[in-house]
């Protein structure tokens, strides 16, 4: 896609608001931007939760420890409601996957053309500011998450549990390999959907945001307000939605038929 | 916008946050929230039962109140009594004691009236013999008389 960033007109800004920053060739190439901005949102939350945690109390909470255990309550009651074992992983994971999605997507709300002008005042040349309209880090999340719920049923159901499993559910032995089939497609289906459903609206959002930006000055706010009110729900919806299925598709691998 | 390399740093940086969190911030937050929980839990708890302490002692203190009032008026009533019964006998005694110096007096009064008898009766009786002496002394032989004399002193002495 880079050598057609040097298109001309509404094309070839489109199309260089959506190019990334990378280095290396093939596969090996590295996105700098997504790297870069995912790890100063993952550090923020990271800074922002541990100053609130070793300034926890059970006492009187302050500002920040209010807000940061309110979404600890929300997180543990998503959790609780939908996971009924034992893990510690789970818990945090959640919350990790929550606040730092949002944090990708709230990238979005920038206006499109800030960031990108302050790199290119800095020499860099392509800018993709939002790392959830990267499919590295939506995958690298949903495989990660993928990879967990196949550690967890090996784990909880034993090798020979979990391939009982893939192999004899739902119709039963007699239809082994339609079973195979069809777990395995469940099995993939979830980080593909998990990854895509993020990184398609959060992809779209942003196409929207680059093609207002595009009309003449007067239209913009029109335009560019309202979508960004309806987007602060749409990054919180995803964010949570990543979040929910993750729980959701842990549990199920806890779960013993 | 192929995948690439860079999902594997994205995982790298997932991992660790993951793991810091799980490590760092997740138990210390959650530890607080439990333990403020716990204690809100506690404080209701203690709250009930300082008002159920307080009704009991309410009560308590209703029934020592009218029990001492009960006392009290025991106490009074049997004060009353005694006090009663004390001017009853202290009645009884002056009346004895009176009559006791009635009965003295009366028993003096009477011993002075016999000393008086007894020194009336002397003087007249020395009077009478004088005066019969003296009558006598004019017409009768003192030793004549003598048996007289002495007989009629006899009777008066």
């Amino acid at each position: 896609m880079a050598t057609e960033a040097h298109a001309e007109g509404a094309t070839g800004y489109i199309i260089h608001h959506l190019t990334s920053l990378t280095v290396g060739e093939g596969f090996w190439a590295l996105n700098l931007d997504t790297l870069f901005f995912s790890a100063v949102l993952g550090g923020l939350f990271v800074w922002f939760f541990k100053r609130a945690a070793d300034k926890a109390t059970a006492g009187v909470p302050g500002l920040v420890q209010n807000f940061v255990e309110m979404l600890i309550e929300f997180v543990d009651t998503q959790v609780k409601d939908s996971f009924h074992g034992k893990n510690k992983l789970i818990a945090p994971l959640a919350l990790t996957i929550f606040c730092w999605v949002f944090l990708w997507n709230f990238m979005d709300l920038f206006p499109v053309d800030i960031l990108p002008l302050i790199g290119s005042l800095m020499g860099i040349e392509y800018l993709r500011v939002v790392p959830s309209t990267d499919l590295n880090a939506t995958f690298a999340m949903s495989i990660s998450v993928f990879c967990l719920i196949i550690f967890y049923s090996v784990k909880v159901k034993g090798p020979w549990g979990f391939a009982k499993e893939l192999m004899f559910q739902p119709f039963g032995p007699w239809l082994l390999p339609f079973n195979l089939l069809l777990k395995l497609v469940e099995e993939i289906a979830k980080p593909i959907s998990l990854a895509l459903r993020l990184f398609g609206n959060l992809y779209a959002g942003e196409l929207i945001f680059i093609l207002i930006a595009l009309l003449p000055w007067y239209l913009q706010p029109v335009l560019s307000f309202p979508w960004a009110i309806f987007h602060i729900l749409i990054i919180t919806l995803q964010a949570f939605i990543f979040m929910v299925l993750t729980i959701v598709y842990l549990s199920m691998a806890h779960e013993d038929h | 916008m192929s995948i690439n390399a860079t999902l594997i740093g994205q995982m790298i940086t997932f991992a660790l946050l993951v793991w810091f969190t799980m490590k760092y911030i997740w138990p210390p937050l959650f530890d607080s929230l439990e333990e403020r929980k716990k204690k809100i839990a506690d404080g209701l708890a203690a709250a009930e039962k300082g008002q159920e302490e307080m009704h009991l002692a309410e009560k308590k203190a209703k029934g020592v109140l009218k029990e001492a009032k009960e006392q009290s008026s025991e106490i009074v009533n049997l004060a009353q009594k005694r006090a009663n019964e004390l001017v009853e006998a202290s009645k009884d005694t002056a009346k004895k004691e009176g009559e006791r110096l009635i009965l003295v007096a009366k028993a003096q009064i009477e011993q002075e009236k016999q000393q008086a008898k007894e020194s009336l009766r002397k003087e007249v009786s020395a009077l009478a013999l004088r005066a019969a002496e003296q009558i006598l002394s004019a017409e009768i032989d003192k030793t004549k008389h003598q048996d007289i004399l002495s007989k009629i002193s006899n009777q008066l002495g």
